[in-house]
């Protein structure tokens, strides 16, 4: 029954029992194991998460279309925009890619039965959805109005809101996310398959690497600075209060030791995800592995040291000014280099359009915008005039939006016949991704002209002068929302309807491809036995590789 | 070469606002850095955007069938796009410190203001006196300095126009300065997130021709300088029972001390600034120097932030009367 | 593949072999510590800033502390890491479970000592003098605001700390019952080793927070 080198390329025979159908009844998701359910657990919890913050941005964006704001007074308006920023960031971004595809397809990648703790990783969930309560309930119970920076004074004295509520609960959703990061670090070292030595690994494996380095040695720090803000708010003390003798740009300074990193934990998965996708998308070997592996491993290393660049206005020295504006240009450079590679890979392959490549795509025009506008940010005389206004609103949410929420949507689309043994129509798919990306570029690209102009953020009644390209921004998001709203319909319709996925109907290449779509329970019947490096598409031979159209050999 | 970007960008920009009004003489640097900047953006979005289309349709899949080439990574190409883009950073990265560094020193010659945030609005006091409240009138062609502290909670002053911006923060003063070049009425915003009110604290700032300016101040109320206000609450609250400036008082003269370094009691240097002189005044036992007790008492909750700008400006002005010998 | 027989108790089967297992829980405690010393680190941190800002005052602050309790629970707690690793040393050895469980017990105890001693004669005696910001602070005299800065970074740096030690004694005490159940041998040791760690990570972290803590400034006549 043993064989000494697994045929990459068969898949056991289908038996009809896999994990989703394994066991029935609420208690057996409650309470499994698997990492293939805790990440469908994941996926369900932050999908709602995100509506809830989707809502909140749509109620801004309509809010937004009059100068003196059409729907709300300030105060809710304070409430909504540091609702969606907590909500967004904390509770779907971070968690995102790695608690649900990272969850179920790591073990799987690297021919493993499960995640090295399975325990510990229910354990995140719950944790993660404790988190979310907290947040939600302090959401429903009156709101916070500080943002999600959470700045002392105003977020340890003035404001009136349920500050500590949802600082604990991000507090205690930062735990989930070290225990994670743990769980995959250890994953990674000690339960490779036989074979699957590092530089066999898939990239999404490396993506998720680097990124699980930064949940653990940056989430700890956010957690001891919103405990202690809790504390000064709790006891009165005076930590960042200068009045006796404390500091709130110390503050500051923590917080962003977290945070920034924390905006690179939401985009490496998803530069892992373009690297899967481009490659089957393409049939091709990537350009540039080890350039690309190490590109993750070094912006995880370079993004604990720039998080001064948050802060050059905020009376800082030159001399620290431009400490971090050299290291932050430093970052960019690894993140071009990934752009190329992507680039260079799409040469000569055979390449084809189905949403998740599309998506791709996207990933890798936005991704580059929003890069780019950083440069402008990282540039410390154009970050005096454009710290604190739209730009940078702009420039985060074209990476974060364009860049990672499309990387994720890409990666739910390619993996989702592996996840739920079903196709989606594709179709559907496809508009869908236009949709999105016509009505991301039209809510976001006026944004950075509103930035220039000085128009600041946070601002909930603005110039007049600013309305056409607010309203510009206002009906780019309805477009938008409308755009992702399409997906979760078909997927849950193809759950049920779609069509019977087989193992691997990309023809994919990947340890994940080989087994059965849904995978049993075990994932392998036997641990695989790896001897080929990663994305080992079979290539057509050097004089007839078709240029030519009608040449094309099996 | 970049007269014509120059004149490209002047044209769109009669069109569709792309910037605000370049008023002061540091506007149009950043502007050009700017203009750069979005140059760079612009090539490789076209330039990624491009080959991917191109790629798109000459590779694409015909029949299941096809397969693609073998992948090759030449060292060179990888060297080729990693040091390119690391030259580009670098000469941005030169080219925006020189111009942040330049930009962040006032000329000596700088008109100075006091700015106080507070929840929800702007209190500026002119030197020679005059109070203003979410305005700021100042003459063209003079540079003007701007120290501010907050009240409350963090704030930032920001003039699009000027292309200037500064966190203002409680417990400590920072500045900013600008020269106008232009006669006009800008924008003043907050734009550091401070409450309920933070889109409402805004107001103007105007910039008026100097006869229009010394117009403007000779008009108003006639109110004592900052500095004499101060020398009153200096009295008034009894600092001047300890600091006598005379041999063997139980605290250091005063005159003379701004701006000069001091040592500290725990072997530390730090510079006489506004921010030390209120942190002696707030948090004494922080503030220590040598040869004397530590027996100041702090007025912290008696003396508010208005007053504290006062005390400031009459101990800068003692410094400044010393070294110009009056 | 081995037969199931082959594998001891406590073998979880997304593992391969027991070594991977031990390796996997060996690596796995390391990188949380790791994330503890981070935890930590942005405490400390902020006490390195705030003490060069106003040292004078964590001066002051500090000679409210009583230098003889922290001294004899810096020993407690070194004590304890020797028995928790005595502890450790018999399962390797394959001795009785009584004689583990004697050494763990003992550790409890020292750990349970830690505490008792910082609540009855050091928390208490802060709360009746007015020590404890936001609980029962008393301005005057001494008690200037800088001290009052110190205290709340003594308060939050030695409670995040107890914290760690309440629930090791919580890790322990589920040794004790595991051990009872026959759960180790000369074999199978690995929870022991992992908590010892765990252990030795928060006797670390209290010889980092005494000398700061207590000993600034020093104790000598004209400091």
């Amino acid at each position: 029954m043993s064989t000494a080198t697994a045929d990459l390329h068969e898949a056991p025979a289908e038996s009809g029992v896999n994990y989703l159908n394994a066991s029935y009844g609420i208690r057996s998701w409650l309470l499994t194991f698997d990492h293939k359910r805790i990440g469908l657990l994941y996926l369900a919890s932050i999908t709602v998460m995100f509506l809830v913050g989707g809502v909140a941005a749509v109620l801004m964006r309509i809010h937004l279309i009059e100068p003196q704001g059409a729907l709300f007074e300030p105060e809710t308006y304070n409430k909504l925009f540091s609702t969606h920023g907590i909500i967004m960031v904390f509770f779907f971004l971070v968690p995102s890619i790695p608690a649900t595809l990272g969850n179920f397809l790591i073990p799987l990648m690297i021919g493993a039965r499960d995640v090295a703790f399975p325990k510990l990783n229910l354990m995140s969930w719950y944790i993660f959805i404790t988190g979310a309560a907290l947040a939600l309930y302090a959401t429903i119970s009156g709101g916070v109005d500080t943002g999600w920076t959470f700045y002392p004074p105003y977020s340890s004295h003035y404001s009136a809101t349920n500050v500590t509520i949802v600082a604990l609960g991000v507090f205690v959703a930062g735990f989930s996310s070290i225990l994670t990061g743990l769980n995959f670090i250890v994953t990674i070292h000690k339960m490779r398959a036989p074979g699957m030595t590092w530089f066999r690994l898939p990239l999404f494996i490396w993506a998720m690497y680097a990124t699980s380095l930064i949940f653990v040695l940056g989430t700890p720090v956010i957690a001891i600075t919103l405990f202690l803000l809790g504390l000064e708010r709790i006891l009165h003390v005076g930590i960042f209060d200068p009045a006796v003798g404390g500091d709130p740009l110390l503050f500051q300074h923590l917080f962003w030791f977290y945070s920034h990193p924390a905006v690179y934990i939401m985009i490496l998965p998803g530069m892992g995800v373009v690297s899967e996708l481009v490659t089957a998308f393409s049939r091709k070997k990537i350009f540039g592995y080890s350039f690309v592996a190490f590109s993750s491993l070094s912006i995880a290393v370079i993004s604990f040291i720039v998080w001064g660049h948050h802060m050059f206005v905020t009376g800082q020295s030159i001399y620290a000014g431009l400490v971090f504006s050299v290291l932050s240009f430093l970052v960019a450079i690894p993140s071009a280099v990934k752009v190329f590679n992507w680039t260079a890979t799409l040469y000569r392959g055979s390449i084809s359009y189905e949403a998740p490549m599309l998506y791709a795509l996207g990933f890798i025009g936005l991704f580059t915008i929003g890069g780019l506008t950083g440069l402008f940010l990282a540039s410390l005389a154009t970050d005096v005039h454009l710290n604190g206004t739209y730009f940078i609103v702009a420039h985060f949410h074209y990476v974060m939006v364009g860049g990672a929420v499309m990387a994720y949507l890409g990666g739910i689309h390619f993996w989702w016949p592996k996840i739920s043994g079903r196709m989606y129509p594709d179709l559907w798919a496809r508009i869908a991704a236009a949709i999105i990306f016509l009505g991301f570029n039209l809510t976001f690209f006026p944004q950075f002209m509103l930035g220039y102009l000085g128009m600041p953020r946070r601002y909930a009644v603005y110039p007049a002068e600013f309305q056409v390209l607010n309203v510009l921004s206002s009906a780019g998001a309805s477009i938008l929302g409308i755009g992702y709203v399409i997906p979760l319909v078909y997927l849950i319709w193809s759950m049920r309807y779609g069509p019977v996925a087989g193992p691997n109907p990309w023809k994919a290449k990947g340890l994940e491809w080989t087994i059965p779509s849904p995978p049993p329970t075990e994932n392998f019947e036997e641990i695989p036995i790896v001897t080929e490096d990663a994305y080992n598409y079979p290539v057509a031979d050097a004089h007839s590789y078709p240029d030519a159209p009608e040449v094309a050999r099996v | 070469m970049t007269g014509l970007i120059q004149s490209g960008f002047d044209t769109f920009a009669a069109m569709i606002p792309l910037q605000p009004p370049a008023a002061s003489t540091t506007a149009e640097g950043i502007d050009h850095l700017y203009q750069v900047l979005s140059g760079i953006t612009a090539f490789f979005t076209v330039l990624i955007f491009s080959i991917i289309f191109v790629f798109m349709i000459k590779y694409r899949r015909r029949s299941d069938a096809q397969k693609s080439a073998a992948t090759h990574t030449p060292l060179i190409v990888e060297l080729t796009w990693t040091i390119i883009p690391s030259l580009i950073c670098a000469v941005l990265f030169v080219w925006s410190a020189a111009l942040y560094v330049q930009n962040g020193r006032p000329p000596a010659s700088s008109t100075e203001v006091f700015v106080i945030g507070k929840q929800w609005m702007w209190h500026l006091q002119h030197t020679e006196g005059p109070r203003e409240i979410n305005e700021l009138h100042v003459p063209v062609g003079v540079p003007i300095k701007l120290t501010m502290t907050s009240q409350d909670v963090i704030h930032d002053f920001y003039i699009p126009a000027f292309r200037v911006k500064k966190d203002v923060l409680p417990g400590r003063f920072t500045s900013l300065w600008f020269q106008p070049t232009e006669v006009g009425t800008y924008h003043l915003f907050c734009a550091q997130y401070c409450g309920t009110n933070h889109s409402e604290m805004i107001g103007w700032i105007y910039v008026m021709t100097p006869t229009d300016y010394a117009a403007w101040l000779a008009g108003g109320e006639k109110t004592e300088s900052l500095a004499q206000q101060g020398e009153r609450l200096f009295t008034q609250f009894g600092c001047n029972s300890c600091h006598t400036g005379e041999e063997g008082a139980k605290a250091p003269a005063l005159a003379g001390l701004y701006g000069k370094p001091q040592r500290m009691a725990n072997g530390e240097t730090r510079v006489v600034d506004e921010s030390l002189i209120q942190q002696a005044i707030y948090v004494p036992s922080s503030v220590h120097l040598p040869n004397y007790q530590a027996i100041m008492p702090t007025y912290q909750g008696q003396i508010d932030s208005d007053q504290m700008t006062k005390l400031v400006a009459y101990v800068k002005s003692i410094s400044s009367e010393e070294r110009n010998g009056k | 593949m081995a037969a199931h027989g082959a594998h001891p108790p406590g073998f979880a089967h997304q593992f391969e072999t027991v070594e991977q297992q031990r390796e996997a829980g060996t690596l796995g405690m390391w990188t949380f510590l790791v994330t503890e010393i981070l935890f930590f680190g942005g405490m400390f941190t902020s006490y390195i800033i705030y003490r060069s800002l106003h040292l004078h005052s964590f001066i002051q602050g500090s000679h409210e502390l009583i230098v003889r309790y922290g001294a004899t629970n810096t020993a407690v707690l070194i004590f304890s890491s020797l028995t928790m690793a005595l502890a450790i040393r018999t399962a390797q050895t394959g001795k009785s479970k009584g004689q583990i469980i004697f050494w763990l017990l003992l550790t409890m105890i020292l750990g349970a000592t830690f505490i008792a001693i910082k609540l009855r004669f050091e928390w208490y005696r802060d709360y009746v003098e007015g020590l404890i910001p936001g609980v029962s602070w008393l301005d005057g005299g001494t008690h200037t605001p800088g001290v009052k800065m110190f205290m709340c970074f003594y308060f939050f740096m030695t409670g995040l700390h107890a914290l760690h030690m309440v629930v090791g004694l919580g890790i322990l005490t589920v040794l004790v019952i595991m051990t009872a159940r026959n759960r180790f041998s000369a074999e199978y040791y690995a929870p022991l080793e992992i908590s010892g760690l765990y252990w030795h990570f928060v006797d670390i972290v209290w010889i980092f927070l005494f000398p700061l803590l207590y000993l600034i400034g020093g104790r000598y006549p004209g400091s």
